[in-house]
């Protein structure tokens, strides 16, 4: 399992955004109901548009030592 | 005559072999001591027969060779040789016992013009990644729509990797992009990318990884149709996109991955979603999600006037039923009034302390009183006793 499949990801909100959505103009919901849903768009709006926002490429290279041992150094770019 | 053949020797009527015993031994000699091969020369003499059967004579300046390519061999061909054209024939040596005649069973035949030898490599390999299931369509994996770590399996130094990193910080610069070095091309090359591709397994939460590099020559971008990268390609253990020299070449690396990309820069783009279409995605996400709250609230709001109205209705209407009340009421009382009976020409005897005098006996000779008649009261006195 990667951690775009995660609980939380970015593929989650925005599946979940679009449901909300979806309900909120098909469904007769009652009013409470209806702003609960509401505000959780609202949160998964906030936190995907943090995702795309926070955002600087990481570039990174992997070196392998005489052992085997694999690590990660970033690259000059 | 030093060493002369005893020709009488074997002559015995057991002796003597038959034709068909030294045709078969021949045919046994010859499958036994030659292997399939590739056999380079001009086909002459070409005819397809009503079978499908192909009969035709490779040759070069010193021989020739008799050949035949039965129909379910044939069949898999784009096209008939023509006499005259230079080809590469795979097939079995042997002996047609019937004719006596030493020939080849082609399998395969491949025309030398435009790479020819490159294309037996090719096919061969091809042939071989088939059978083991690697080209089959059904094992392309999706790649993931918003990857966190890529790897790029590429030259550091090359123009490959640059134009990909250039590609991501435009697209989807949220990402960990991790090289993996290698060399790409020249001795070594293919076992190095091997060895880089091997090394995918061990990366975490890795999502996606690109192999490829940029333009070249045919022998340049031949690493890439390796049998062995292409097998390494197959066993990554995350989604692979290819994309090895320019759109026109297609390598059995890209053949084998779960997306061919035309360029290195093309592989970066499939690889990841891109930025600024997604914020318009969310955008449009929070401007139907406001909208669609409006339905509900609507519906709660005009609930509520609806009530609103209902209970201003039925107020009026408790209201209205009052004041009738109240006007007859007040109408009964009115006609109850004593005023009104006095209006009519009654009036009302009260002695000094305002005590209504009802009876004769009452008012003693010369008593006064007070009267009240409609408009006010008089004093008045009654009469000498009679």
């Amino acid at each position: 399992m990667t951690e775009a499949s995660a609980p939380g990801g970015f593929a989650q909100d925005l599946d979940r955004l679009e449901e909300i959505v979806r309900r909120l103009e098909a469904e007769e919901l009652d009013l409470d109901e209806a702003l609960r849903l509401f505000e959780e768009g609202v949160q998964r709006l906030r936190a995907a548009r943090e995702r795309l926002g926070a955002a600087e490429l990481r570039v990174r290279q992997v070196i392998a030592d005489q052992a085997g041992k694999l690590r990660l150094e970033d690259l000059d770019r | 005559m030093g060493s002369s053949l005893d020709q009488f020797a074997a002559f015995s009527p057991e002796g003597a072999w038959t034709v068909a015993e030294v045709t078969r031994r021949a045919r046994a000699v010859v499958e036994g001591g030659l292997p399939p091969v590739w056999v380079k020369g001009e086909i002459s003499g070409f005819k397809a027969y009503g079978s499908g059967h192909w009969y035709f004579a490779l040759r070069d300046r010193v021989a020739q060779l008799r050949c035949v390519m039965w129909s379910r061999d044939n069949q898999r061909m784009p096209a008939a040789p023509a006499d005259g054209m230079q080809v590469f024939a795979f097939g079995t040596p042997t002996v047609w016992e019937e004719r006596g005649e030493f020939r080849l069973t082609v399998r395969h035949v491949l025309s030398t013009e435009a790479g020819g030898l490159w294309q037996v490599a090719f096919e061969k390999a091809k042939a071989a990644l088939t059978r083991d299931g690697l080209l089959d369509p059904a094992r392309k994996r999706p790649v993931p729509p918003f990857p966190r770590r890529i790897a790029v399996v590429t030259s550091p130094d090359g123009a490959a990797f640059r134009d990909i990193v250039a590609v991501l910080e435009r697209r989807w610069p949220c990402v960990d992009v991790v090289l993996v070095p290698t060399r790409v091309q020249g001795d070594g090359a293919e076992r190095e990318v091997c060895t880089a591709l091997a090394l995918l397994a061990r990366l975490p939460r890795l999502d996606v990884a690109i192999v490829g590099r940029g333009g070249g020559s045919k022998e340049d971008l031949w690493t890439f149709n390796s049998e062995r990268v292409a097998r390494a390609v197959a066993a990554v253990p995350v989604p692979v996109i290819s994309a090895v020299g320019h759109e026109t070449d297609v390598t059995l690396c890209d053949l084998v991955a779960d997306v061919r990309a035309p360029t290195p820069s093309a592989a970066a783009a499939a690889a990841t979603p891109d930025r600024d279409e997604l914020g318009h995605r969310l955008d449009r996400l929070s401007r139907v999600l406001a909208r669609a709250l409006t339905a509900p609230t609507r519906h709660a709001g005009e609930r509520i006037e609806r009530a609103g109205d209902r209970i201003a209705a039925a107020m009026a209407r408790q209201l209205d039923r009052s004041r009738a009340r109240l006007s007859e009421s007040g109408a009964r009382l009115d006609a109850l009034s004593p005023l009104r009976v006095l209006e009519r020409g009654y009036a009302v005897a009260r002695d000094e302390s305002g005590a209504v005098l009802r009876r004769v006996a009452q008012f003693a000779p010369g008593m006064g009183f007070r009267l009240r008649v409609h408009d006010g009261e008089i004093a008045a006195r009654a009469g000498g006793g009679s």
